[in-house]
């Protein structure tokens, strides 16, 4: 059932070519390329940026995302954002801004929305976290994602997981908003097709319907 | 298709309504999007979301100068690049981007001519890598000093026009009126940024991306690669919104991740990151006007005298073709007994403009919007009024040399906007400078290609029979959010007599799909959907009332292909720059209500109207939401988006400070559509794309200054200016 094909693959990758890189670096030789017609380079020396191993390569960790306890081996460094897409295969949390400012990547951490891509994937461990993906197969939140298809909230499509995600926490904690409230409590996520006021509609439509469970 | 009981009411109610003038079952009906719950659930893959076990991760290494000459590019001695795929001008088989023209290299080959130019490619397995082997790269210039202000350059293109003797009007003028305008670039933020996958097998090249133009991209690649057309298959992949940006550019980025697939001999991602994608691809034309009208003291027109200046940026990439739909509706929708306009584009050492929603139009539509509101002031008259006394109607000729064929009607589009926004009482009640204000635009948009571009396209459409007794579509024409993969089946479905959920629409790829042209100019539903609804037709007509499966069983697949033909005398003549450059126009008014915060002067706009005529309707709330979209970037672009240019490179290019709307600012946007229906757009549909585009920077200005009592002309028009 789960997807691990991916990371599997990476985490070879990371293995082999990481390990060989750092390992090489100080002794692999200076190399320079130039193009036609330009003089050739000099050597750079000095001021050379080193590498330098940060942290203390990958861990193992466990992370309970949409109810399902999930392994995977990542740098201490590694995003939320970049765990689920690129360990577990759960590509609809998206990067967009990569900033935290445009809610694209909005997950739900014990029924809170966070942002992915400020959060570090090992704090998240025992915790639970569900994505759009989540969202789309629990039965409670099904006339939410009715609601955005019959009021065709989504044009390209690009954003819209995360402002399912974050209507879902917003249907939650207030489960009869005002149109205020449903304005201000999504204006953290950017949508450039311009659907905002039918992610309202959708939003208020499922409320009066009876919400979500 | 299920649809709630609230959202019937509310929207669709009022939409459902248009009569389209037949018995029709599926044009006309919101049928809902077909990829809708993919997309709302994340399954909807895009390019980033594809999987390619041991692919390699690339990078582009650009230039930090905006003018000079590559001295010398130093590795790092302490990065063993040999595990390192890196590409350079030498590795490509013919440095050149096809576009209008191939001046712009693919990589820098010794010149750099703007900030962020690619020098070189460089992709590893672990992307961290490649990261930091870019910083480990040291490139030397001699730098020389760029251009970077509109008319210091070299001029890119240049038209002219005169027509009647402008001259003498304005001698013999009551009144001749004159301003400057000023519109600034913007960024496109499609939410999805710029991506291409790219592997090669047998000598043949495979690439999937995010685009608007699959055709386009095929192009560009057999030209820099010196391939045959059957060695490259382009594969559209859910795309992210384009709005123009991913029209040209996307040409740059699948040669450059082909050539890192083609070395390394692996396939490669190339996607960029937020901030390399806002600062190195292209934005709309920044624009000069200078505008200067000759009428009667009672405001009727006589003569025009526009310059039109915009800055093409380092190449030419599509700035000719901008530059001509700018000049096409820089007239608005009046008549002028006497015209007279010089416009050029000028290269300076900006990366290069490229296209945006509205290409060109809603640049000089700002400045004659902007101007005819402050002539109207100018003359203390109405706005509203000065144009109504001066609208184009049916058998009046453009400039441009166009005999209006059709009925603008803009006379009932902009009464019914002033009623829905109650005008009048607003305009009597709210003082200049009270902080409040009321405002409007009145325009056009073309639809399709400007002038002869259509001719030269001669796009085909293909349709054919599926085994389960259907049909499926085939086309370049892309879905990038607007609704096609909902309204060519619509439309299909409708010419064909069967059901709309036997229509499917298939995913372009140019090995599969012919090549309908490019997804741009508002030209989709209109112009292609009418080769979609002929190639329909003769499928209906071959089956001859047979049974789809039955026939599918016995013959196998039919199929059916058609291609464009030009409207009987729609003439354009190039060289004369004179003829009819669209076959029709969308028209449309728009009335704009401003807020502005006394203390802060933040603006705010309330309310946005827009009536509208874009032909018949095919997907009542997917125009809806082309409109309401359009419009909410013509809000942006008027109040908020505001690209801060350092030696043309975008500085301030993150979402952190680059501001586009919010639902926080999300204005309510009223949208009445009034279709009179085109002959030859799909059953009577005309463009609807770049139309919303158009208006709300000028009404939204004129509205600003009337709640401020100032005489702003440009645009963006930020606080912190309506302040001093």
């Amino acid at each position: 059932m789960h997807d691990d094909e991916q990371s599997d693959v990476q985490q070879a990758a990371f293995r082999t070519s990481r390990r060989g890189f750092l390992k090489g670096v100080g002794i692999a030789s200076a190399a320079t390329v130039v193009l036609p017609g330009l003089s050739l380079g000099q050597e750079e020396a000095a001021g050379t940026p080193g590498l330098k191993e940060f942290g203390s390569g990958p861990l193992e960790i466990s992370l309970k995302v949409n109810g399902d306890e999930r392994k995977l081996s990542i740098e201490p460094r590694t995003t939320l954002l970049d765990a689920l897409r690129t360990k577990l295969a759960l590509t609809g949390t998206k990067e967009i801004c990569d900033r935290g400012s445009c809610g694209g990547c909005t997950v739900l951490v014990d029924g809170r929305a966070m942002v992915s891509c400020m959060t570090l994937a090992i704090d998240m461990q025992g915790r639970e976290i569900t994505t759009a993906e989540g969202i789309g197969k629990d039965p409670g939140f099904a006339p939410l994602v009715d609601s955005f298809c019959e009021h065709d909230a989504a044009q390209c499509g690009f954003c819209i997981p995360g402002i399912l995600v974050r209507s879902a926490a917003l249907l939650k904690e207030i489960p009869n908003p005002t149109p205020l409230e449903i304005r201000e409590g999504l204006a953290g996520n950017i949508c450039r097709c311009g659907t905002y006021s039918r992610i309202f509609d959708a939003v208020e439509a499922c409320a009066k319907k009876g919400g979500v469970a | 298709m299920p649809m709630s009981g609230e959202f019937k009411e509310k929207i669709l109610a009022p939409l459902m309504s248009i009569s389209t003038g037949k018995d029709l079952k599926f044009v006309g009906k919101s049928i809902l999007r077909k990829e809708g719950i993919d997309k709302v659930t994340g399954r909807a893959r895009y390019v980033d979301d594809v999987k390619t076990p041991g692919a390699l991760y690339g990078k582009t290494l650009r230039s930090s100068i905006a003018c000079g000459r590559i001295k010398k590019i130093s590795f790092a001695p302490n990065i063993p690049w040999d595990q390192f795929t890196i590409v350079d001008a030498r590795d490509v088989p013919y440095n050149r981007v096809l576009q209008i023209e191939s001046d712009q290299p693919v990589l820098c080959d010794g010149v750099v001519l703007h900030r962020e130019e690619p020098i070189l490619l460089i992709a590893h397995e672990d992307p961290g890598l490649v990261e930091t082997a870019i910083r480990s790269i040291t490139v030397e210039y001699e730098r020389e000093p760029g251009i970077f202000n509109i008319g210091e350059g070299r001029i890119l293109k240049q038209y002219d026009i005169e027509e009647g003797d402008w001259k003498k009007e304005f001698a013999a003028a009551e009144v001749v009126f004159e301003g400057e305008y000023k519109t600034g670039a913007q960024e496109h933020v499609y939410i999805e940024t710029n991506g291409f996958i790219a592997c090669w097998e047998d000598e043949c090249l495979t690439v999937h991306g995010s685009m608007q133009c699959p055709y386009y991209v095929h192009k560009a690649l057999k030209y820099a690669f010196k391939l045959q057309d059957d060695q490259i298959n382009v594969v559209q992949m859910t795309t992210g919104g384009g709005f123009g940006g991913k029209e040209d550019f996307p040409s740059v980025l699948a040669i450059h991740a082909a050539l890192l697939a083609k070395k390394s001999g692996r396939t490669v991602r190339l996607i960029y990151d937020r901030a390399e994608d806002m600062a190195s691809s292209t934005k709309r034309h920044p624009s000069i006007s200078k505008v200067r009208t000759a009428c009667t003291k009672d405001g009727i027109l006589r003569a025009i005298d526009f310059s039109f200046h915009i800055d093409g940026g380092a190449y030419i990439t599509l700035s000719p073709v901008v530059l001509s739909r700018g000049i096409v509706h820089a007239f608005g929708p009046y008549k002028w007994p006497a015209a007279k306009l010089h416009a050029q584009c000028f290269f300076t050492n900006s990366p290069p403009y490229g296209a945006f929603r509205g290409f060109g139009a809603p640049q000089s539509l700002f400045a004659i919007e902007a101007h005819m509101t402050a002539l109207a002031n100018h003359l203390g008259m109405d706005p509203a009024e000065l144009r109504r006394r001066n609208f184009i109607h049916r058998g009046d000729t453009m400039p441009t040399g166009q005999v209006v064929d059709e009925d603008p009607n803009m006379e009932a589009l902009l009464d019914r906007a002033l009623e829905l926004s109650d005008y009048k009482t607003k305009r009597a009640r709210w003082k200049r400078g009270g902080g409040k204000g009321i405002s409007l635009s009145t325009f056009m948009h073309g639809t399709g290609f400007t002038g002869s571009g259509e001719v030269y396209l001669a796009s085909r459409v293909g349709i054919a029979t599926t085994k389960d007794g259907g049909a499926e579509v085939r086309v370049s024409s892309t879905e990038i959010g607007q609704g096609t993969e909902t309204v060519f089946p619509q439309i299909a479905a409708e010419a064909l007599g069967i059901d709309i959920s036997k229509v499917s629409f298939r995913r372009p790829e140019t090995k599969v799909v012919p090549n309908s042209g490019p997804t741009v100019a508002s030209r989709t539903c209109s112009v292609v959907g009418k080769l979609v609804e002929r190639a329909a037709g003769k499928l209906k007509q071959r089956l001859a009332g047979a049974d789809i499966r039955q026939h599918y069983a016995q013959h196998g697949e039919a199929y059916e292909e058609v291609e464009y033909v030009p409207r009987p005398g729609l003439v354009w003549d190039d060289d004369k720059y004179k003829g009819s450059a669209y076959g029709a126009y969308s028209w449309c008014v728009n009335v704009a209500e401003v807020t502005v915060d006394p203390v802060t002067a933040m603006p705010r706009v309330d309310t946005l109207t827009a009536t509208v005529d874009v032909g018949t309707i095919i997907n009542p709330v997917l125009a809806h939401g082309q409109m309401e979209g359009g419009i909410a970037q013509g809000i942006g672009w008027a109040t908020c988006e505001n690209v801060v240019l350092k030696e043309g490179l975008m500085e301030n290019h993150h979402l952190t400070n680059y501001v586009i709307p919010t639902s926080a600012d999300a204005a309510r946007i009223v949208v009445e559509f009034m279709p009179s229906p085109y002959s030859e757009g799909a059953f009577g549909s005309k463009g609807v794309g770049e139309l919303p585009m158009d208006g709300p920077g000028p009404a939204i200005v004129s509205a600003l200054n009337d709640a401020m009592e100032a005489k702003f002309t440009h645009l963006p028009l930020l606080p912190e200016e309506m302040l001093k």
